[in-house]
Formats: structure tokens, C-alpha cells, sequence
């Protein structure tokens, strides 16, 4: 038996042509917005997209907390590093004199920057929190230049969309969204506490991201490069994070 | 199916032919026209008014509290499972804005971690978990809030709160939670008023479950995301900090997991498989039943 209401049928014939054309449309719009990251495909695809697609409609200049300067941790913690390699301890030992930080990309100017070099730039410096996923956390003053400015000097072409950054350790890369990169707060730090950063924190140089948690503010970076796609890069999945299990945006 | 209907069709002598009894409750509400197809002709015909007999046995729940009932179990389930999977890797607790091994903890859990870094006393360390546990998590939590807006939009509008967990008139007071605590406790039946109504015990213990206990739980997340309290300070602030956030999370679930293990119980022993019949196909004992 089957059973029609002609009322049914149009609705129901409406209401799906309607949800295909709305669906249809709202992926369109939101990739264009910028609201859908990179491993928003799978099982847990659809919990992400709301996650960063929410954050990116409704707080995407928020700042992130900055806190008072009797609220800096005493003791901090650097959480575990791979033992440094044998160039990287000759590099400590001559005080990081021959680091260097490419940018290059879809860039105008391609540069190459010593630390020297990033310390002429406007320094900027924040009291925030790094918070690990695993759930620790702790508060330090960060000193460096806004990983924006860095952008500005290189001038960015259009159609930018992600800034891929790696350390020296070429295992360990990660991308931001440009929104995050030309964030004020986003920072190529050299400094930590009044000091230069120490090697546990990711010295000589490390990109803070302090609205996202800890493992997105990669140590050791020695090379920014602008993109427009992340889908050339690893398993297109916007970092190794996804590729270990993990998500890409680290807001939450 | 023709055949089964017949009785209730009445002959071709008066069309339109109506449809009657047991038959025409599963065909939608009286009087709607509906088209019954026959050996590949149509024939349009009439929902009859139902029988007495067949009003009587009205759902126990509302369809929305049915469905939103199963989608909280889902996203309850799948919260907790990974949030015990995600302290795992710091299974250590702190008060105010920062905590680390370097912090002294307000308390410690008695089991390994899966992360090395946190001193635990034990020798192992236990496989880490958090990738797919805080990917899952986030998207039930979703699940979670989707179904609290449409629960509780759906409460106000429809008068539900009001009618169904605000206690009644005569019983909004300690008298009336001691005299049921009392009859709980003295094991008398709960009588047939309860049959269809819940007592003031299990009015008030939803109301804190739905709009204490589960508002906090998600504020407390929130309050651990950073780039939630960076558009929303307030959400840290007000509780204390971050890691205040995350230690009064992990009693907030264990509040929720108490109050879970005292409802299945209460089900359990008032009749299981007919509590579930009322949170699935939503009959309830008919009068003659009861």
C-alpha cells in the first residue's frame, strides 16, 4: 500500500528542492567566505566546519585574553622537545648570528631575514596564555614583531588564503588561514619574559598564535611561505595535526 | 490491505467511502482526504473520527521530547566517553587562570597518563586518544547545543516546562519534595497519577538537570576555548579562569553521570521496557491496562 496526500507530495517535493538549492548554496558562500577548513571532510568533518565556520562568522577579529603582569607563571612549562640536531646546537653556540627566515610564495618580494633583520621591525609585545590541548596552561609575556608586518614587507599578491609555515625540522609545518596570520596578535617571537626565548619555548624563533591552542604556535620556524590552497601540501589536510589525528583549527 | 479495510469502508452505495477504527489511526487525522491504492487505480477516501477507545492511549511524551530525549543520550554518551579519553592525558586538576606539572595540582587522579610529560607515580604510559576524542567531542558537543536550542525553544513555545517540570500549584515547596522523598524511601507504589505526570521530586531534579547542570557543563567547555574567551572574556572571568573552567567541567559531568545512573535505575525498577515504550513509541498504559 502506498499512501499520497497531494499535499504532501508538493510539499515534500518543495521542501527537498529547497534544502538541495539552500545546501548547495550555503557551501558555496561559506567556502568563499573563508568558513570551511581544510579537513572538513570524514566522520568528524561536520563538527569542524560548525567549529571554525562559527568562530570565523562571529569572532574573527576577537582578541585573545591578555592578562596583568603579576599573573605571568613562575614556572612556566616547555612541554618535550626533540633533542636539538647537530646544526641546530652549532647555530646556538655562534647565538643564532646565521638564523634565517624565509618568506617566499605568492609574494612580491621573496626575503630572507636574520633576526637581526626582525628586530628592526615595529616590536610588539603580549601577555597571553598557551594553552596545550592536553590541558595545561600557562601565562608569559611574548616579545616579538606581528607576523603581519613580515607579510606587509614582503607584500602579499591576491588570493592568498593561507600562510604554510615550517620549522627546522622539515616534519614539522602547519598553516594558519590569513585572517589568523594578519591577526595583530599573531607573533614571530624572539623574546619571552623580559629575555630572549629560550630553546624549550621554540627560540630563536617561534610563531605564536595565542587564539589557538599551544600546538599551532610552532617552534623553530625558519621558513613562511603564502598559498592559496592547501591541497599540495602533505595529505591536503591543512598540517600534520590532521594527519595524526588531530584537528587543523585549534580554537577550541 | 483492501480487505482489511473493508469493514470500515462502507460500501461503494456511499462515496465518498470512509475510513474507520484501528486502521485509519495509523492514516493520519480525521476528516483529511487520502488517496488508497488499489490493483493500480486510486481511491480517494475519508479518515474517519477515531474511536473512543483508540483516543484514550495519547503519547506519554511529545514527539520532540522523544527525539531530543535519544539525541542528548547520543551526544551525552559521546561526551563523556571522550572527555575521560581527553583528561587522561592530564589527569591533574588546578583553581584559577594557569595549571601545569610545575603547579601544584588541587587534586590528582590515581591513574596513569597518556602523555609522558605528567609525573603520575606509575611506570606505563597509556595510549593517546585525543585526536579522534577531542575531534568527536567538539562535534557532539554540537550535537548537544542543536538539540538544547530546539528542546528548549520548542519547551517555552509549547508550555511544556511550564505544564510538565514546574511543580503544580500546592506542591512548590520543601513540604511537598519531603513528603515524596518520604514515600520513596517507605518503597510505596507511585499510584496512577504518575503513570502520566511526573511527582515534584523528578519535576525538580529535571529542571536542575536541564537548565542548571547542562548550561554549565557547556560553559565551563567554552570557557576553555581560547579563542571563545578571547571574543567572550567574560565566560573565564566569571568562573574563576581557565583551569577552574576545566576542573568544575570534570565535576559537571560527574554530576550529570550520577543523575544518569539514578534515572536508569528509577527506570529500571518502575518497569523498563514500558518507560521505554513511552520514550520510543510514546503509548502509555491505557486506562483499562493500568
Amino acid at each position: 500500500m502506498s499512501l499520497i496526500t497531494r499535499r504532501r507530495l508538493i510539499t515534500t517535493g518543495l521542501a527537498t528542492a529547497a534544502g538541495v538549492a539552500g545546501l548547495a548554496t550555503a557551501a558555496k558562500l561559506s567556502r568563499k567566505y573563508g568558513l570551511v577548513p581544510p579537513d572538513c571532510k570524514g566522520v568528524y568533518g561536520a563538527g569542524e566546519t560548525l567549529t571554525y565556520g562559527a568562530e570565523r562568522l562571529f569572532a574573527r577579529h576577537a582578541m585573545a585574553r591578555e592578562f596583568p603582569r603579576s599573573m605571568i607563571s613562575e614556572k612556566p612549562f616547555a612541554n618535550e622537545i626533540a633533542p636539538p640536531k647537530e646544526a641546530f646546537k652549532k647555530m646556538q653556540a655562534r647565538g643564532f648570528v646565521d638564523w634565517r627566515l624565509t618568506v617566499d610564495g605568492m609574494v612580491e618580494h621573496p626575503m630572507t631575514l636574520s633576526l637581526a633583520d626582525l628586530k628592526t621591525m615595529p616590536v610588539h609585545s603580549q601577555i597571553t596564555e598557551v594553552s596545550c590541548e592536553e590541558g595545561w596552561s600557562y601565562i608569559a609575556e611574548w616579545i616579538g614583531t606581528p607576523l603581519s608586518n613580515v607579510l606587509n614587507e614582503a607584500g602579499l599578491k591576491p588570493g592568498v588564503k593561507y600562510i604554510y609555515y615550517h620549522a627546522v625540522e622539515p616534519y614539522l609545518w602547519e598553516t594558519i588561514d590569513i585572517d589568523e596570520a594578519m591577526h595583530p596578535q599573531t607573533l614571530l617571537t624572539m623574546g619571552m619574559n623580559n629575555g630572549d626565548l629560550p630553546v624549550g619555548f621554540g627560540g630563536p624563533l617561534r610563531l605564536r598564535v595565542p587564539r589557538q591552542l599551544g600546538y599551532k604556535s610552532l617552534k623553530f620556524v625558519t621558513h613562511i611561505t603564502a598559498i592559496d590552497s592547501v591541497k599540495n601540501i602533505g595529505k591536503g589536510l591543512g598540517s600534520v595535526d590532521p594527519e595524526y589525528g588531530y584537528a587543523w583549527y585549534a580554537g577550541i | 490491505m483492501i480487505k482489511r479495510l473493508a469493514p470500515g469502508l462502507g460500501g461503494w452505495g456511499s462515496w465518498p467511502p470512509t475510513l474507520t477504527a484501528q486502521n485509519a489511526v495509523r492514516m493520519g487525522r480525521p476528516g483529511r482526504w487520502l488517496c488508497l491504492r488499489h490493483t493500480s487505480s486510486w481511491y480517494p477516501l475519508r479518515v474517519a473520527t477515531l474511536s473512543p477507545v483508540r483516543q484514550k492511549t495519547s503519547p506519554r511524551h511529545a514527539a520532540v521530547v522523544r527525539v531530543t530525549h535519544w539525541l542528548t543520550v547520543v551526544a551525552f554518551v559521546a561526551l563523556t566517553v571522550t572527555g575521560l579519553e581527553i583528561v587522561i592525558s592530564h589527569p591533574r586538576f588546578y583553581w584559577g587562570e594557569v595549571g601545569n606539572v610545575n603547579v601544584k595540582p588541587a587534586f590528582t587522579l590515581p591513574i596513569p597518563a597518556s602523555r609522558d610529560t605528567v609525573p603520575t607515580g606509575y611506570k606505563y604510559v597509556m595510549p593517546d586518544q585525543n585526536g579522534w576524542s577531542r575531534y568527536l567531542h567538539f562535534e557532539a558537543a554540537w550535537l548537544l547545543l542543536f538539540t538544547a536550542l530546539a528542546y528548549g525553544a520548542w519547551g517555552l513555545v509549547s508550555g511544556h516546562f511550564k505544564r510538565n517540570l514546574v511543580p503544580v500549584r500546592g506542591e512548590r515547596g520543601w513540604r511537598a519534595i519531603w513528603a515524596r522523598t518520604r514515600k520513596y524511601l517507605r518503597r510505596s507504589p507511585p499510584g496512577r497519577q504518575e503513570e502520566k505526570s511526573y511527582n515534584v521530586l523528578q519535576r525538580v531534579t529535571y529542571l536542575v538537570v536541564i537548565f542548571v547542570l547542562f548550561p554549565l557543563i557547556m560553559w565551563t567547555g567554552l570557557a576553555m576555548s581560547p579563542s571563545f574567551t578571547g571574543a567572550f572574556p567574560a565566560t573565564a572571568w566569571l568562573v574563576g579562569g581557565r583551569q577552574t573552567a576545566r576542573t568544575l567541567h570534570f565535576f559537571l559531568t560527574w554530576a550529570l553521570i550520577a543523575f544518569l545512573v539514578v534515572h536508569v535505575v528509577m527506570i529500571a525498577i518502575s518497569g523498563f521496557w514500558r518507560r521505554m515504550r513511552a520514550m520510543t513509541i510514546g503509548r502509555a498504559r491505557t486506562e483499562d491496562e493500568l
